[in-house]
Formats: C-alpha cells, sequence, structure tokens
C-alpha cells in the first residue's frame, strides 16, 4: 500500500467513510496510478491488459462481502478516464463503495470520468454506493463525469446510493440500466450544489422483463447560482413497475430542471412519475425558530434532514 | 410570570384598510398555572398565541417574561428565553425524523433513552416512532403529539398550545386530554396557555379568559367562568351521538 497524504486520506474518508484500511477487498486509485489493492477468496480485482482500468469478479454465491474502490485526485491539471467493471456472480450478496474526491488548490481543470459497468447475475443482491466530493481553493475547476451501466440478469436486485454534496464544481452524471425478468432496482440519489456549480443527472432505465422494476428518487438542493437538470427515463417493455420522482428545493438564484418522463411499450407496464421543485416552507423555518434555532441554523437543519 | 400590557394587532385588509384583531389587550399569566383562552372563531385566540411566540409583531403594547420586556425580541430570542410554542397545524417535515425535532428542541446533545422519555409522555412507543421521519405519513394526531413531546423536551418557562384538539379525531383527542392532565400535574414553577373551546380542556383550566372581538371580556376562575360557558361557542362539546 502507497502512504497516502493527509488530503488523500481526507478525500477517502468522506467518500467512502475509511479512516483506515478496509476489510476485504478494495483498490485505492491516487493521482492516476494504484495505490493499493486487496483480492480476497471470493474477489478477486485485475487491471486490464491495456491499463485502462479494473475488472472486479465476484464469485457466485459470495455472501456479506464488500468492495471499496475509491478514487482521489489531489494534483492540480490532472484528468482521467476510468473503465471499471464489475462481474456479480449469481446468488451473491455484495456491497460496493465507490467514490472518487478531489482536492484542486491549482489553477487547472481536475477531471476523474469513471465508466462503471455492472454485469449482474441471476439472483445476485447488490448495494453500491457513490460519492463525490471536492474540496480545494485553486481556480481550477473540480469535474466528475461518471458513466454507470447496469445489466440485471433475472431476478438480480441493485440498490443504488449516488451523493454529491460539496465541492464539485461540474457533473453529468449518466446511468443506464436494463432488467431482466423479475430484477429489482432502487436508485437514490442526493445532490446539493453551490458557487457557480453545474449538475446534470440522466437516467435511463428499461425494465425489459415481466415482473421487474424500477424506483428512481432524486432529492436536491441548489444553492447561490447553481444549476441542476434531472432528467429520467423509465421505458417499460413488460409486466412492470416504474417509479421516478424528482423533489427539490431551490435556494438563492439557483435553477432547476427537472425532466423525468415514462415510455410504455407494454399495456401491462404500471409507471409513474413526479417532480417538486419549491423553496423551503416558511412554516418548517418559524417552527423550529420556535424550538430556539435561529433562522441559518433553522435552514441547515431542514436541507441535512431532506438530503439525510 | 407573563404579562401583556395594552397590546394591539391589526392587519391591513383587501382594501388596505387597518384592520384591528387585538384591542388593547392586557392579561396576566401567574407561575403554576393552567390558563384556557377561549372564544368564538374569528375572536383573536391565536393571533393573540402567535403575538405571545413572537410569530406575529404587536402594533402597540408590551409582553413580560418575569418582569423582562420581551416585545421586540425576535421567535428565536423568545424561545431561548423560555417560551414554547405549540402550533395548531403540527408542521410536516420531509426528511427530518421525530428524533431531531426532540433533538433540536432539547437544545442539547439528546440521549436516545431521554428522547423515548418524551415520546411516552405523550403515549406513544417510542420505538415505533423514533426514527420516523415527521411527514406525512404520520397522522394528524400522531403529528399533534409528537408537537407536545418537543414542547415537553423545551422545558419551558411558559408554553402556549394553539388550539390542540385541531384536526385531530375523538380518540385521539379523549387521549391528548389525559396527557394534558399529566402535564398539568407536574408544572411547576412555568405555566400553561392553552387555546381552546373545547369543554373537555377548560375542564383542566385552573383559569379561563374569554376572548370576544379581540378583548378579554372575562377572566377568572375555572369554577367562576365554565358555568357562564356552557352552551355558547366558547364552550364546545363534542358530537352527542360519539358520547
Amino acid at each position: 500500500m502507497v502512504e497516502l497524504t493527509e488530503i488523500q486520506k481526507r478525500l477517502i474518508a468522506e467518500v467512502a467513510d475509511l479512516h483506515q484500511v478496509p476489510l476485504g477487498a478494495y483498490n485505492f486509485r491516487a493521482n492516476g496510478g494504484l495505490a493499493g489493492r486487496n483480492t480476497t477468496a471470493n474477489i478477486d480485482i485485475q487491471s486490464k491488459p491495456d491499463g485502462s482500468g479494473i475488472d472486479i469478479r465476484i464469485k457466485p454465491g459470495t455472501k456479506n462481502e464488500s468492495v471499496h474502490i475509491p478514487v482521489v485526485l489531489s494534483e492540480t491539471g490532472l484528468k482521467e478516464t476510468v473503465y471499471n467493471d464489475f462481474f456479480i456472480g449469481a446468488d451473491s450478496d455484495v456491497t460496493i463503495v465507490a467514490g472518487c474526491g478531489i482536492d484542486n488548490c491549482g489553477s487547472q481543470d481536475s477531471e476523474h470520468d469513471g465508466i462503471h459497468r455492472f454485469f449482474v447475475e441471476k439472483g445476485a443482491k447488490v448495494k453500491y454506493v457513490e460519492k463525490h466530493y471536492g474540496s480545494g481553493d485553486g481556480l481550477g475547476k473540480r469535474i466528475l463525469n461518471p458513466v454507470t451501466e447496469v445489466y440485471m440478469d433475472e431476478d438480480s436486485s441493485m440498490e443504488m446510493e449516488m451523493v454529491q454534496i460539496k465541492g464539485v464544481d461540474s457533473t453529468e452524471r449518466t446511468t443506464l440500466a436494463e432488467l431482466k425478468k423479475g430484477a429489482s432496482l432502487v436508485v437514490r440519489e442526493r445532490l446539493m450544489t453551490h458557487g457557480e456549480q453545474k449538475a446534470l443527472s440522466v437516467y435511463k432505465v428499461t425494465l425489459y422483463g415481466d415482473g421487474s422494476s424500477a424506483d428512481v428518487v432524486s432529492r436536491s438542493v441548489a444553492r447561490d447560482d447553481s444549476y441542476q437538470k434531472f432528467d429520467a427515463c423509465i421505458i417499460g417493455a413488460a409486466s412492470c413497475k416504474g417509479h421516478t420522482e424528482c423533489d427539490s428545493i431551490i435556494m438563492d438564484r439557483g435553477t432547476i430542471l427537472a425532466v423525468p418522463s415514462l415510455e410504455a411499450r407494454s399495456v401491462d407496464a404500471a409507471l409513474v412519475h413526479e417532480a417538486a421543485i419549491g423553496k423551503i416552507a416558511g412554516e418548517q423555518i418559524t417552527k423550529l425558530m420556535t424550538l430556539g434555532l435561529d433562522e441559518h441554523e433553522a435552514e441547515e437543519e431542514i436541507i441535512n434532514g431532506f438530503l439525510a | 410570570m407573563l404579562e401583556i400590557k395594552g397590546l394591539s394587532f391589526s392587519v391591513k385588509d383587501e382594501k388596505g384598510e387597518n384592520k384591528e384583531i387585538i384591542h388593547e389587550l392586557d392579561l396576566k399569566v401567574e407561575d403554576n398555572r393552567l390558563l384556557v383562552i377561549t372564544g368564538p372563531n374569528g375572536s383573536g385566540k391565536s393571533t393573540l398565541a402567535k403575538l405571545i411566540a413572537g410569530i406575529e409583531k404587536p402594533t402597540s403594547g408590551k409582553i413580560l417574561l418575569d418582569g423582562n420586556d420581551i416585545t421586540e425580541m425576535s421567535i428565536t430570542e423568545r424561545a431561548r428565553n423560555g417560551i414554547g410554542f405549540a402550533f395548531q397545524q403540527p408542521v410536516r417535515f420531509k426528511g427530518i425524523k421525530v428524533f431531531d425535532l426532540l433533538r433540536i428542541a432539547s437544545g442539547k446533545k439528546l440521549k436516545v433513552s431521554e428522547a423515548c422519555g418524551y415520546l411516552s409522555e405523550v403515549g406513544l412507543c417510542a420505538r415505533d416512532y423514533i426514527m420516523r421521519e415527521a411527514n406525512s405519513s404520520l397522522s394528524g394526531g400522531e403529528l399533534k403529539r409528537i408537537e407536545i413531546a418537543t414542547v415537553l423536551a423545551r422545558k419551558c418557562r411558559l408554553t402556549v398550545f394553539d388550539e390542540p384538539e385541531a384536526g385531530i379525531d375523538l380518540w385521539s383527542f379523549q387521549n391528548l386530554i389525559r396527557v394534558f392532565q399529566a402535564l398539568r400535574e407536574k408544572i411547576s414553577d412555568s405555566s400553561m396557555v392553552i387555546i381552546s373551546h373545547q369543554e373537555r380542556i377548560l375542564n383542566i383550566a385552573d383559569e379561563i379568559a374569554v376572548l370576544s372581538d379581540g378583548r378579554i371580556t372575562a377572566k377568572g376562575s375555572k369554577d367562576e367562568i365554565f358555568p357562564t360557558l356552557i352552551g355558547t361557542e366558547a364552550a364546545q362539546d363534542v358530537c352527542a351521538r360519539l358520547k
């Protein structure tokens, strides 16, 4: 394991809740290179022959194991694109924690574009957590453009938690998913933008199999002059259930564009979308003030609760 | 002790003319007392409650708490000086949990066991509620009790309850009366003001004040005032068939 700098350690703590080397399999990437890796009897991690990323293979039937693959960038002007493929064996039950932290104190833009593909075999269960975090006060931008592709075999399930709360200047997140019979996908996105940040979030989920389901829910807060676009489309091509929801708090001079959409290709597809954008309700602030908080503290509690 | 001196409050109506809701009102609430303020709809009861909590600012007059003038204080300052306020319609929050509200109310790092104590005082099983969001998934009666639990967690010098019976079913209301009765027995060095025109709440008061057109038209002990109110809009009973 390469010795990490204090900044890198802090970034890893932010994106993966890790304060020390985790148990189980992991792959740490720092400033474009490998900083540490561990494999287990059931989880193998190999670099792709062309060096473009890693393959993570989880054996069928692996239960209660985890994989951490945090990425940190602490040099200014670094731009990288990484391809990571996850092969999740049948009937396994695993947690995967990815995340990217960028600290940019310099004047050049730093960018990490991670392309993650998940091949979830029959009956497998995956919990995936992806956190983004940026820090540093340089003029260079912190940019993250993740692409996630999910291919779900019969009766598999996946829960994705996507979090970006602080410090990323520009992000364009694209998530594509295809589900076979009985598969289920749950996505919980939490996003906060501030300053002049821009965040685009695009989902396209296709329900091909009977009994498949998808629930894509985003909660976001846009502060200052930031811009957000949430564009989620659920396509129902079988007897399936799909739901997408975008619930946003707008503050200051923020802009939020919510475009939930549905496409039904089967009479048995039950699809629902919802979107709501509004400011913090005055009565919520008043209530918390009667409990002794000042206006600013009340606002913070409301936002923290909303994004929790 | 709460003292209200010459308090007036007016708003502009649609024509832009001043409409006075509270007229030069005087009122005193001694320590260790439960005062119920009743009166017909539109008499200014809820406005008076909001003026005490600082949610509305008076046009003239003074409000004193333990001799200190709090008229110019914000909602937050009043809360920090010991005024508690339970809303008529409890506010719903997406994401904020019942525990969070109790933590904020207590103003300290609250232990789960302490939070559970407050919930059991209002008759809720803490295990079922403590980690639930204080959102629309809770019924009116549940939210009302949580609202009261947050006020209990604050341990105020003076607590104002604005129409605690509003928006809840009869079943919950009967439980609520029991909660207030228990609270009544526990007040020491503090006082409670309940805005209500429900007979059963009037019945647990030490004192009753009647508000009409923004003026106190009668004030005295329960035994003195209560008999004069029976059968009027100021003392409503629940539907006879439900008795």
